[in-house]
């Protein structure tokens, strides 16, 4: 061969598709590797495969119905979503809502977390080959499921909040089944340090890989359990207190490592402070009404409302803009997943193909939150 | 030297160690066969019950007499997010007082476009419709999934307007 | 001779002086190899049947499941559906494929397994390739085996078959080393890589007792190692399905796909079978050296059984494997050879030679 098509082979670059259709992107989302060998020299994310326009419905929609449609965003932390759009409605109603509701959104809130990392934990199993801990994510995580499907009758999708409380009071037996729960996951979550986290093979695949640093992890917006396992503390939980947030006690898991072991780690972490949370707030749950009366169409005043709260991901923020009709002039979501999977270049540059397998199931993205 | 080969050693014991561990967890459910969880579907249909409050499909309620108690306000079909819902009413002459009355003709429901969400049952004013608790929805045909939910022959029921 | 009632050699005998009074020498000799090409043929099928919903029965009741249920009782049909759905499918090529080695790698694959298969003792008579250099004669076509993968790499012109295939290449090379060396250890014990005498020479007891600490330590490796070798979790990396959706075989369908199924199932059984001879005895009965009794009751159990009950026991072990543990990166595939088994195996050797020499084996 010459030297110039020796040199222009050289220059060509390796380009591999992963995804819209794979089984390691979760969902719809399509990344664009160049690759040298095995190496990866850039990703180049491609959204819009699973785009809903979602904001451009809403603006249409009754503030109750919008409330249904957060349900579709992530749909891992669904309670969260409805929990956000609630409070802004309720900002804007100016309503205070009964100490019951609070607890009863706050005990959900960590509900639908450990449910969240459960799944993400047996997903993550999977995605680095021990498929085992797939079925254990899901087979703790469908007790949880079952609370939820008696609770409010639905068991991903739940649209439980409603602006003003909860669509309806807590069954009777929901303290027995949420305290067996937590019984039952406390004798389980080790069974996960044993058959992950303790495991050489998945250390090696996760420490030192994809790391992130805190400078990264602030001007990229990384937040939730991704972010504070570089170091950025961004609970909204601890810094704006909402529901009952600011009568419970508990930690803000933070790592200072940022790599994928340190993302795991922080999730398994904040699995026990969420069973920490709701052994806290489950044995005195406040009598009071469990839904307080709106007018049957709300329509807010003139103005800009906002409202962030945790979810599982990270922070989720809902921006209404009203014109004081019954639906938003206009509304903004800010979800976790999208400011997250903008760092991912930063991540997978230089590491292998396995490794961006760990690095996207580290950062726990759900791609309809991405691509609302 | 002697420092790193016993190091060296310590990290191969220690790897076997935890591969160990993870077998053992594994290992546990192999020898425990009643810790297996899943059920088997269509056998165990009679013992499958879904929570009261589960949201499966809108019914509309109707009595022993196939009466049921919708007035046809609309207030569901409003209230849908989706426009699940389609109610075509009719003014009807009442023989009895001479007066033409609103009536439901058609309680319309399209199964494919509804997302379950409880608004419709929340907003009627009669409690005339309820979350069913069926899930087996699959059909060979989507236009199977759209239904009329008032029965043939069915009325209002006597009292509800008052 | 204790087992004479299970010897098969003598019904192998009869078959053959019968065989020979019929027709002449060249007519006995080929009927002989159609007669066991067939027997193979059909073992081989039938182990792969089993072997599959083997595996997806253990994988189901180590994930607290049920596995297959439907086909059949307890779903025991179920492969067999399989089978039939995937010959009745449709074989596609795509488009720019390299179509004559796209066709021929599934059976650069199965070939290498099948001839393998012939050196395997399945009991005491019954060998169809009885070679002085058996342990050698295995190890040498196992590694054909990667030809074919890295054939159905290359030939599917797929970016993620391409990428899975070079993964394969490099870790059968690597591994091979592995496998032989820790075999290389029983074979200081024994003197000679030929199987029937591999297992002869375990009359007293079994290579894995009588060689107590070297031989454990190779028995590890080789199941490491061969783990590896047959590109089975956690050393998967060649299909890694959630990295290359399905590595070298992403583009084959129908009935190619199910040689490459085929295939990894019986090279499954074929390193469990070489690992059941060479350290757990072949077919030889359990046996302590002072318990006659006991002895006596071990050789009551036909040798058949022994050797079968003996692979079943390492393809549980490797399906324990695949089923707990995650995938290893490439490089860490690698440095855990060259930089652990390696080293670990050629000092066990050297250790296990100094055993020999001094005598201290049982
Ligand atoms: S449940 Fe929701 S989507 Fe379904 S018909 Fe009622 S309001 Fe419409
Ligand atoms: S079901 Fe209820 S809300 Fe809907 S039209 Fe009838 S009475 Fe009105």
């Amino acid at each position: 061969m010459s030297t110039e098509v020796v040199n222009e082979i050289k220059e060509q670059e390796y380009f591999i598709n992963m995804g819209p259709q794979h089984p390691s992107t979760h969902g719809v989302l399509r990344l664009l590797l160049s690759l040298d060998g095995e190496i990866i020299k850039n990703v180049e994310p491609h959204l819009g495969y699973i785009h809903r326009s979602i904001e451009k419905m809403c603006e249409k929609d009754t503030y109750k119905m919008i409330v249904h449609l957060t349900d579709r965003m992530d749909y891992l932390s669904c309670h969260m979503n409805n929990e956000a759009v609630c409070l802004a409605v309720e900002k804007g109603i100016e309503l205070e809502v009964s100490d019951r509701v609070k607890v009863i959104r706050t005990i959900m809130s960590e509900l639908t977390r450990l449910s969240s990392h459960q799944l993400w934990w047996g997903v993550m199993g999977m995605d680095l080959g021990a498929i085992t801990s797939f079925l254990y994510g899901f087979r703790d995580r469908e007790m949880i499921i079952d609370i939820f499907e008696e609770t409010c009758g639905a068991r991903l999708t739940m649209n439980y909040n409603v602006p003003g409380g909860v669509m309806f009071d807590i069954p009777n037996n929901f303290q027995k089944r949420v305290k067996e729960f937590i019984i039952y996951f406390k004798k389980k979550l080790p069974e996960y340090d044993d058959l992950l986290s303790n495991n050489v093979i998945f250390k090696a695949r996760t420490e030192g890989v994809g790391i992130l640093s805190k400078e990264d992890a602030i001007s990229y917006g990384v937040t939730g359990p991704s972010g504070r396992a570089s170091g950025f503390s961004c609970d909204i939980r601890k810094q704006h207190p909402y529901s009952a947030y600011d009568r419970v006690d508990f930690k803000e898991i933070l790592y200072s490592e940022g790599d994928c072991f340190a993302r795991y780690k922080a999730r398994i972490d904040e699995m026990w402070e969420s069973m920490f949370i709701i052994e806290q707030l489950i044995d005195n749950i406040p009598e009071g009404s469990a839904r307080e009366t709106t007018r049957a169409v709300i329509k807010l005043p003139k103005g800009e409302f906002y409202q962030k709260v945790e979810t599982a991901r990270g922070e989720f923020g809902v921006y209404i803009i009203s014109d004081g009709k019954k639906s938003p002039y206009r509304l903004k979501f800010r979800s976790p997943g999208f400011s997250t999977l903008n760092a991912l270049n930063t991540m997978a540059k230089g590491s292998k193909i396995a490794d961006l397998v760990a690095i996207m199931s580290t950062i726990d993205l759900v791609i309809p939150d991405i691509d609302r | 030297m002697i420092k790193s080969i016993i190091k060296y050693i310590k990290e191969v014991l220690g790897g076997l160690k935890s591969l160990l561990k993870g077998m053992r967890v594994t290992g546990y459910y192999i020898s425990h066969p009643k810790e297996i969880i899943t059920q088997q579907y269509p056998e165990n249909k009679d013992t499958l019950k879904m929570f009261d409050r589960f949201r499966g499909e809108v019914i509309l309620l109707h009595d022993e007499n196939n009466e049921h108690r919708c007035t046809g306000c609309t207030a569901c079909e409003v209230a849908c997010p989706n426009g699940s819902i389609e109610i075509i009413s009719e003014r009807v002459l009442n023989p009895e007082t001479g007066k033409k009355k609103k009536e439901i003709d058609k309680f319309i429901y399209h199964l494919s476009m509804c997302t379950m969400c409880n608004l419709c049952i929340e907003s009627c004013p009669t409690d005339a419709i309820k979350m069913g608790r069926n899930f087996e929805h699959a059909v060979f045909d989507r236009s199977l999934l759209t239904s009329v939910l008032n029965r043939p022959g069915s009325k209002l029921a006597p009292g509800v307007e008052d | 001779m204790k087992f004479d009632i299970y010897d098969f050699s003598v019904l192998t005998k009869s078959i053959h002086e019968s065989l020979n009074s019929m027709m002449g020498e060249t007519a006995v000799m080929i009927s002989e190899m159609v007669i066991v090409g067939i027997i193979f043929l059909t073992l081989f099928a039938v182990l792969g049947l089993i072997l599959v919903y083997v595996e997806r029965k253990i994988c189901a009741f180590f994930q607290q499941r049920l596995g297959p249920m439907r086909v059949g009782f307890w779903g025991t049909a179920q492969t067999l559906a399989d089978l039939i759905k995937l010959l009745l499918k449709e074989p596609l090529i795509t488009k720019n494929a390299d179509k004559f080695l796209f066709n021929l790698a599934p059976f650069v694959l199965i070939i290498a397994s099948f001839m393998a298969m012939a050196a395997i003792p399945f009991a005491k008579g019954l060998h169809a390739f009885d070679i002085d250099i058996g342990v050698f004669y295995i190890t040498a076509i196992s590694s054909i085996g990667v030809v074919g993968v890295l054939l159905a790499g290359w030939a599917s012109n797929n970016k993620y078959s391409l990428i899975g295939a070079m993964r394969s290449g490099a870790q059968i090379i690597s591994y091979e080393l592995s496998v032989g060396l820790s075999l290389l250890t029983i074979i200081v014990l024994t003197g000679s890589l030929q199987f029937s005498e591999i297992i002869e020479s375990q009359r007293e007891g079994w290579w894995i007792f009588r060689g107590h600490i070297p031989a454990l330590i190779a028995f590890i490796i080789f199941l490491i190692a061969s783990t590896a070798e047959t590109n089975r979790g956690p050393f998967d990396l060649a299909e890694a399905e959630s990295e290359l959706t399905a590595g070298f075989h992403t583009e084959y369908s129908g009935m190619k796909f199910a040689f490459f199924f085929l295939a990894e199932f019986i090279n499954m059984f074929i390193v469990a079978a070489i690992g059941a001879t060479v350290f757990l005895g072949g077919w030889m009965p359990l046996h302590f050296g002072a318990l006659e009794s006991f002895n006596a009751i071990m050789d009551f159990i036909p040798p058949i059984f022994w050797f079968f009950g003996k692979t079943a026991f390492i393809i549980f072990l490797m399906m324990w494997f695949k089923w707990t543990f995650p995938r290893l990166r490439i490089d860490q595939l690698l440095t855990l050879e060259w930089k652990y088994l390696l080293p670990i195996n050629l000092i066990n050797i050297l250790v296990m030679a100094f055993f020999v020499l001094m005598g201290w084996y049982f």
